[in-house]
Order: structure tokens, then C-alpha cells, then sequence
């Protein structure tokens, strides 16, 4: 039955289904723009990669540069590293010491801090100090006119100023992440030993027991995808930068919004994957802890 | 002048740098509209018009920064389009581009900014890229003791001048200003305004100047072209209201091309008031 369009409930009827396509039209609007996103880092990505190849980088443009995100992000990684072992130690204490199990301590700080918290801590570190000043370094850059100054003198913004940032991130993250374990352990000891009063000779032999290279490795292992993350989410921010004083800020929150959530996304799946690998050389399954 | 590396010859029967129909847009917004102009070598021609009107968006079209919607930029007679982004980078050698903001950039020192593209682009040994260098400084009025400043440590008009050395490095046959004298004081502007003559005596240099400065206008162009922003025009009115001889835009009857040299407000503010104009 037709209903007179002039009538207050075909005008509230209409105005439902067009509040209802604007709403449709909004989300696939924002599902084409995170697309496009995509496909522009995957893009970016690539030509990071072939500039890696296709020409070398000058010493004068990468010493800087690993300087910057290696030795400077030394002391905040270890300072973290430190703090986080003694909070696992304070965390962990109450529940073993009510199951009895207080020596074997040692085991769940180390293991937890190699496998885990070691490289997700240096990496997060790494996205919250290195990260952030790339993206607001590039993003001032692109806003002053200088990336178009590069690119203006035939030179390739890309290669000048992407890749050392790349390079130093996947190169330096992983003395990073051993720091952060040296740290964390060495942290989770002194605390376990000196005001909970845990055994060494039990503290260590535990540990021994439990955590082997491969643990440490995956963290290693896992941390070069962080570093690679990091550096090309953080660089693709600031080369994308927004006008003004705004733009550069947001680029440089969301340059580590987004490292942040990409590292815990990639530390799931490397963690998954990972397992399946170490059950694959040692078949009789995990180890049992308790 | 610098003496390396040799400036590839133009072939004075082609324009140098010639657009055509020449349509961009940002999304929604439309900023040039069939924008064809030919310059022709050693020409001057002066880019005028109002805040907002794409004279900046026509420039770095010209060196392939933008890329147009439509329409095409051709240098020497081929487009843009047809080079791959090796041979653009390349082909780009050619021009100098002095940015607005000067664009130097803020980790090397003001030696190290001049020296990019020679280092970028030739095999000179440090010795020769320094006597350049201070070649260049002389050339554009800076003492030799800013070498080793870093360019927050100059004044803008400093920073213009060095941004303008820069890119005379590699002696391109073609140099592109985009508001060279804006946010400088008379005296620098005419300073600037002397040294982009001097530049084109240089010998067959082409130039194009982005300005919204009648003086420096006046002074440098062979050709001026006046573009209006698309938002005060009606969808079929060409965007260049005016293409000629600075003496002929001071005859120009036109009112728009009146209100820009005088520089008066008009209606301006009651616009503003209306939610209208660009």
C-alpha cells in the first residue's frame, strides 16, 4: 500500500533508511580507505626493500642513524628490563610460595623474559623512543617541503631516509632485545635472592632446567619482525604526514598506536608458529614447569 | 659559476617546459583547471595570482612532484608521464627548484645542503665539491663563514639565498621559484629579485616564478600569466584571466586583474561574511 510521503511517519520511515545507507556508506568508506592503507605500506614496504639492494648506503648517512636508535635507546631499554624482571619476581612469589614451589622461581621469570616479555618490552620501547621521533622527524620534513627538496634534486626520499631508519631498527633491535633479557633476568634474580630470600644455587639450577637457546632465540628471532615493524609503520606515517603542528602529532601517536598493535599481533602469530616448530624437534611436548 | 657538471643544450625551437590542459585535483577540490602554457628557452615567466589559486600545485607539477589529473607537463617535448621514476629522478638534474620555505635541510650544514646534489650526482673529488660550494656562496651574496652553520642558525633571508645556491649546484638549464621573496623585507626582496636576474644571465637559463609580488614581478618577468582560484570562477571561465607583458597587465582593464595589482579588499570581506569565495 502506498504511503503518503508527506506524512510524519513516512518522513520518519525515510529518514531511517537514509540514516541507514549513510551509516552502510560510512562503513565501506572506512573499509576501502584501511584497504588502500594497507596497500600503500605493503607498497611502501617493497620499495624500502629494493632501495636495500639496489644501492648501498653511505656510512656518513648510517652511523647517525644506528647511533640514534641502537646506543641511545641502550640505557631505557635496561632501566625497563631491570624494573620488569623485579616486578615478575614480586608477581610470581605469592602463588609458588603457596604451592611450595619457590625455588622454581627462576624458571617462570626467565622463561616468561626471553620467550616473551624481553623482545615485546625492547620493542615497545624501541616504537615508544625511536618510533614516534621518526615518524614527527619525517612528518616536519614532508611538512617543511624538504622530502619534496630531496625528491626535487633527483635523490630518492626512500632511500635517504627510509632505509637507514630500516636497516638500524632490524640491525640493532635484537642487541636491544638481549639487553632487555640480561636486564630482566639479572632483575628477577637480585630481587628473588635478596628480599625473598630464594636459594642461588636453586634459583639457577631451575632456570638452567627450563630455559634453553631455543627459547631465547625466538625472542631474537621474533624481534627482527618488531624492528622491521616498527621502522616501516613509523616512516610510513611521517612520509604521510598531515599538515601543521596537528598533523606531525598525529602522525607521530599513530606511529605508535599502530607499532604497538602490530607487535603484539605479530608477536601471536610468530608465538604460535614458533611452537609448532619447537614441538616439531622435541616431540614429547612442552616442558612442564610445575 | 659553478662549472660542473655541463647543463645538456636546449633546443631553442622547443618550448623548454610546456603544460597542457593541465587538471588537478586534490578529492573533491579542483585547483587547476586546463592550465596549457608553453616557456620557451630563457623565457622569465611570472606565475601570478591570489593566495590559494594552485600557483604553487603548477610548479611542482612542472618538476613531476604532482601529478595531474589530466592533461599533461612536457619537458623538451616529452611528458612527464612517459618517464619511468629512474629517468624522472634523473631528468630532474635539470631543474633547480627554490622552495618558499627554502626546504634545507636541518641535519646537514648550510656547505653540506649545497653539496647534496653534486654528491648525489657527480664523481667530483670533497676538494672541488668545496670550491663550488664557496663559488656559489659568493655567487648569492653569503659570507663563507656560514658553511658550517646549520640552516635554523641564518636569518630567511640567508636561508633563501642558500636555498637558491643549492639549487644552482648542478647549473640546470631550468630553475623554478616557488614565492621566493615572501616573508622577506624590501631590501632582501629586491636582493632576491637581482639575483634570480642575475641567474638568468647566466646564459639560456629558463625561468618560472611563482609570486604574489607585483614588485618582483615587475622586475623579473619576459612573460607574465595571472591564474584565478577556481572557487570565484564559473565552471566554464578559463582559469589564466591574463597572459602577457608586465607593461601590458599594468594596461589590463580587467577588474579582477585591477583589484590584485592595487590591492585592494573589493568585496572580500562581505564574502567572507556570506560563507562564499575561495
Amino acid at each position: 500500500m502506498a504511503t503518503d510521503p508527506t506524512t510524519p511517519v513516512a518522513r520518519l520511515r525515510g529518514g531511517f533508511s537514509d540514516w541507514i545507507a549513510d551509516r552502510v556508506a560510512d562503513l565501506g568508506a572506512f573499509m576501502l580507505d584501511r584497504v588502500a592503507a594497507v596497500g600503500d605500506v605493503a607498497i611502501f614496504t617493497f620499495r624500502t626493500l629494493g632501495w636495500i639492494v639496489a644501492r648501498r648506503q653511505r656510512r656518513d648517512v648510517l652511523v647517525p642513524a644506528f647511533y640514534q636508535i641502537g646506543v641511545l635507546s641502550l640505557p631505557v631499554v635496561a632501566l625497563t628490563g631491570l624494573f620488569i624482571g623485579m616486578v615478575l619476581a614480586v608477581q610470581s612469589y605469592a602463588q609458588f610460595r603457596a604451592l611450595g614451589l619457590q625455588t622454581r622461581l627462576g624458571s617462570v621469570i626467565n622463561l616468561s623474559l626471553v620467550r616473551e616479555l624481553g623482545p615485546v618490552l625492547a620493542a615497545t620501547m624501541l616504537a615508544g623512543r625511536v618510533g614516534s621521533a621518526m615518524a614527527a622527524e619525517l612528518g616536519t620534513m614532508r611538512v617543511t617541503e624538504q622530502i619534496d627538496a630531496l625528491e626535487s634534486m633527483g635523490a630518492n626520499p626512500v632511500y635517504y631516509l627510509v632505509v637507514p631508519r630500516f636497516l638500524g631498527c632490524l640491525v640493532l633491535i635484537p642487541t636491544l632485545t638481549v639487553m632487555a633479557d640480561f636486564m630482566g633476568v639479572l632483575g628477577g634474580y637480585l630481587y628473588s635472592h635478596l628480599v625473598l630470600g630464594i636459594d642461588y644455587h636453586h634459583y639457577w639450577t631451575n632456570s638452567r632446567e627450563y630455559v634453553d637457546a631455543f627459547d631465547f632465540l625466538m625472542g631474537i628471532f621474533k624481534s627482527f619482525f618488531f624492528g622491521a615493524a616498527i621502522a616501516l609503520v613509523s616512516c610510513h606515517h611521517g612520509f604521510h604526514s598531515g599538515h601543521g603542528a596537528e598533523g606531525v602529532g598525529r602522525a607521530a601517536t599513530n606511529a605508535f598506536v599502530h607499532s604497538f598493535v602490530l607487535i603484539l599481533i605479530l608477536d601471536l602469530f610468530l608465538g604460535m608458529w614458533l611452537n609448532n616448530v619447537h614441538d616439531f624437534f622435541r616431540p614429547e611436548g612442552p616442558r612442564r614447569l610445575l | 659559476m659553478a662549472p660542473s657538471p655541463p647543463a645538456t643544450p636546449v633546443d631553442p625551437a622547443l618550448p623548454v617546459l610546456a603544460t597542457e590542459r593541465l587538471t588537478v585535483r586534490f578529492g573533491l577540490v579542483t585547483v587547476l583547471r586546463d592550465i596549457s602554457v608553453a616557456i620557451a628557452p630563457g623565457e622569465t615567466l611570472v606565475i601570478l595570482g591570489e593566495s590559494g589559486c594552485g600557483k604553487t600545485v603548477l610548479l611542482k607539477c612542472l618538476i613531476g612532484l604532482i601529478r595531474p589529473s589530466s592533461g599533461e607537463v612536457r619537458f623538451e617535448g616529452r611528458s612527464l608521464a612517459r618517464h619511468s621514476e629512474r629517468s624522472l629522478a634523473s631528468l630532474r638534474t635539470k631543474y633547480g627548484f627554490v622552495f618558499q620555505g627554502a626546504a634545507l635541510f636541518d641535519s646537514l650544514s648550510i656547505a653540506d645542503n649545497i653539496a647534496f646534489p653534486l654528491r648525489e650526482h657527480t664523481r667530483l673529488a670533497e676538494a672541488e665539491i668545496a670550491a663550488i660550494v664557496d663559488q656559489l656562496l659568493a655567487e648569492v651574496g653569503l659570507p663563507p663563514q656560514v658553511r658550517s652553520r646549520k640552516p635554523m642558525e641564518l636569518s630567511g633571508g640567508m636561508r633563501k639565498r642558500a636555498g637558491l645556491a643549492r639549487a644552482l649546484a648542478l647549473d640546470p638549464p631550468v630553475v623554478l621559484y616557488d614565492e621566493p621573496t615572501t616573508g622577506l623585507d624590501p631590501i632582501m626582496t629586491d636582493v632576491i629579485g637581482e639575483l634570480i636576474l642575475k641567474v638568468r644571465a647566466r646564459g639560456g637559463v629558463t625561468s618560472v616564478v611563482v609570486t604574489h609580488d607585483m614588485h618582483t614581478a615587475r622586475k623579473v618577468a619576459d612573460r607574465i600569466v595571472m591564474l584565478h582560484p577556481l572557487g570565484r570562477l564559473a565552471a566554464d571561465a578559463p582559469q589564466i584571466v591574463f597572459s602577457g607583458t608586465p607593461a601590458e597587465l599594468d594596461r589590463s582593464r580587467d577588474p579582477r586583474i585591477r583589484q590584485f595589482i592595487e590591492g585592494r579588499a573589493g568585496n572580500r570581506l562581505v564574502e567572507a561574511a556570506a560563507g562564499g569565495g575561495a
